[in-house]
């Protein structure tokens, strides 16, 4: 950035003004004048992400692991051929894709129906919707153990509902054919408030009259949420998706704290869970820098597009 | 839309009114959706006063019988957690301001004034809000640990120190990790506010020849406080509920530094299982913290929420 600036300068100054002259000129800019602010943030912020980001990349391609330090004279990319190769690799890849759908769609839906829902001037929508976002104040940690609790195959609140109903109990996490779905229902309560709190925003913002003019015309209100306010909501879908997609890939903190080990519950395992019990559980640094390199590029996957639409919308 | 009623008025006349199968359809569901999201709630919240014995025989969504009741879960989970609680706000309370002051500072630098280039750099701090963290954790236990053993440089002081032990320095390098991955979200939020300030409010100060310094601590400061508000609860909820750093960065949930999240998936553990009066007592405890701030905030909770789906 610096020296384009520069060269900006020199550029409007001609050729009888002094360098004195352009350096003032320089230093007056609101570039440099405004520098201090943006310039310290920048440099902390850019050497923890990016500089970090570089780092786990030279740390990718040596064969680091356990307590020798990483050996950076001899850098390949054997790690990424051998992480790709191995069984437990392909499975997390694709649980992580199960769950990145599956969570993302249904809380996209269930945010939408809840915001609909609520802004059919329900009495104490404040409170309602202070009920239905609690669960995002809470850390993955605490929920994950009232989950635990929910899912106790014994005594846990579901399966009294189930049997009650006059069903065997469920292994809710204890079935590894049902403990993804069962982990991303948990998920889905946690999340849904989220989505529907950005759905609400957008539905406020939406002029009244479009509204009235549809019901002049004797639409029903399913008709008019269908034709004309949902289209309405695509920038609100867009983000919201990027926000739940973007945390269905590094959903950590939830699946660890279901048991409180390194292996998550029963096939439930994703990259990240993988990644960080290969680095710290087994000290393969550079096996899990690689991993840890997977994931960065699946999320670029989804941010890359957004922000491009963004830059697009004029919106940055 | 304007069909949004006030909260607090509430009259019988327009209630009855009110009385047709589509709203009595409505308020089902909403209900619904409560029952919904409050009964792992309430299931825990209940189990954290039963007995072990009440626990077993009792459905989890009631509360516990005369017979049934017990503090001593909670006395139990209060012990565990007591010198986790000093340490998560002593490392949450410095990480939040200091990442929201960076944050405020550097969207001011970002709007405010217009620069070339800006837009790219303001990519850099975008992008670093959705980057997953696990692409860092290597590097970050390197640097903590081998590279810049700051922890370790710092214990003497900390021990010369009144109500601080050696420990706590180990909460130190946790600290200012969170201080600069906050960084972008807390720089987005607060632009997204400037941005909807009206652009005379800075020119006149300008005009006026006050300097950029000047104008951010004479003008913007005072006039964002609702929005320092904000970020601050928003801030303040991420780093105090936050596993993984602390989880890479201190080892051992049993080390006298840990955080609150970090001992949690331990207590009430034993070899014969999870003892759920223990575990959701301490899940409770953990959680007041955040509980109480967003009970009083909830407004700006879900404002700092919209706000990043928005970035």
């Amino acid at each position: 950035m610096g020296t384009h600036e520069t060269k900006e300068t020199t550029t409007q100054s001609s050729e009888e003004v002094g360098w004195e002259t352009k350096l003032r000129y320089f230093l007056n800019s609101d570039f440099v004048r405004s520098s201090p602010f943006w310039g310290i943030p920048l440099v902390i912020m850019g050497i923890a992400v990016y500089g970090g980001m570089g780092f786990n990349i030279a740390i990718s391609l040596t064969d680091a692991r356990g307590l020798t330090p990483p050996d950076y004279s001899n850098l390949d990319l054997d790690m990424y051929g051998q992480v790709l190769g191995s069984e437990a690799f392909l499975t997390a890849a694709q649980n992580n894709l199960v769950l990145l759908v599956v969570f993302t769609t249904i809380c996209l839906f269930l945010g939408l129906f809840l915001a609909i829902l609520l802004d059919q001037g329900i009495r104490y929508n404040n409170t309602v919707q202070t009920i239905y976002l609690l669960p995002m104040s809470l850390s993955f940690v605490i929920t994950a153990q009232m989950w635990l609790w929910m899912f106790n195959t014994n005594n846990g609140l579901l399966n009294i509902i189930v049997t009650t109903l006059g069903f065997q109990p469920v292994q809710w996490i204890g079935n590894p054919g049902i403990a993804l779905g069962s982990v991303i229902f948990a998920l889905i309560w946690q999340f849904s408030g989220y989505t529907m709190v950005v759905y609400l925003a957008g539905l406020r913002s939406l002029p009244d009259d479009q509204f009235e003019a549809a019901r002049v015309d004797g639409a029903s209100t399913i008709k008019t949420y269908l034709r004309i306010i949902v289209p309405q909501m695509k920038e609100a879908s867009v983000s919201a998706a990027v926000v739940l997609m973007v945390f269905a890939l590094k959903a950590f903190t939830f699946l660890y704290s279901l048991t409180g080990r390194y292996r998550p519950p029963n096939g439930t395992d994703i990259l990240a869970t993988l990644m960080v019990r290969e680095a710290f559980k087994f000290g393969k640094w550079a096996y899990a820098a690689s991993i840890a390199t997977y994931l960065l590029i699946l999320a670029l996957g989804v941010i890359a597009p957004y922000l491009y639409y963004q830059y697009r919308q004029g919106s940055l | 839309m304007s069909q949004s009623t006030p909260d607090s008025t509430f009259d019988v006349a327009s209630l009855v009114e009110d009385v047709s199968l589509k709203r009595i359809g409505q308020y089902v569901l909403v209900i619904l959706f409560i029952g919904f999201f409050l009964s792992p709630l309430q299931t825990g919240l209940m189990t954290a006063f039963k007995t072990n014995e009440a626990v077993a025989r009792t459905i989890p969504l009631v509360p516990p019988s005369a017979s049934g009741f017990t503090l001593g879960n909670l006395q139990f989970a209060l012990n565990e957690l007591s010198g986790a609680f000093f340490n998560s706000l002593f490392m949450a309370i410095p990480a939040t301001i200091g990442s929201v002051l960076f944050g405020s500072m550097a969207a001011y630098g970002l709007t405010m004034v217009r620069w070339r280039g800006q837009t790219a750099v303001l990519m850099l701090f975008l992008v670093g809000i959705f980057l997953p963290y696990q692409a860092v954790l290597v590097p970050l236990a390197r640097f903590w640990n081998n590279i810049f053993p700051l922890a370790s440089m710092l214990a003497p002081a900390f021990g010369a120190l009144p109500v601080l032990e050696p420990y706590h320095s180990n909460l130190v390098p946790l600290m200012i990790t969170h201080i600069a991955y906050g960084i972008p979200i807390c720089t987005i939020l607060f632009r997204s506010y400037y941005q909807s300030l009206p652009g005379s409010l800075v020119e006149a100060a300008k005009i006026d020849g006050a300097s950029l310094s000047k104008i951010y601590r004479r003008v913007l400061l005072p006039i964002s406080k609702p929005m320092f508000g904000v970020v601050f609860i928003y801030q303040f909820t991420q780093i105090y509920n936050e596993f993984l750093f602390a989880f890479t960065l201190i080892t051992g949930s049993d080390t006298p530094e840990a955080v609150v999240t970090l001992i949690l998936p331990a207590v009430g553990a034993s070899t014969s299982g999870v003892d759920f009066g223990i575990r959701m007592s301490a899940s409770f405890l953990a959680a007041i913290p955040t509980l109480l701030i967003y009970v009083a905030f909830a407004e700006q909770f879900a404002k700092g929420l919209q706000t990043e789906g928005g970035a």
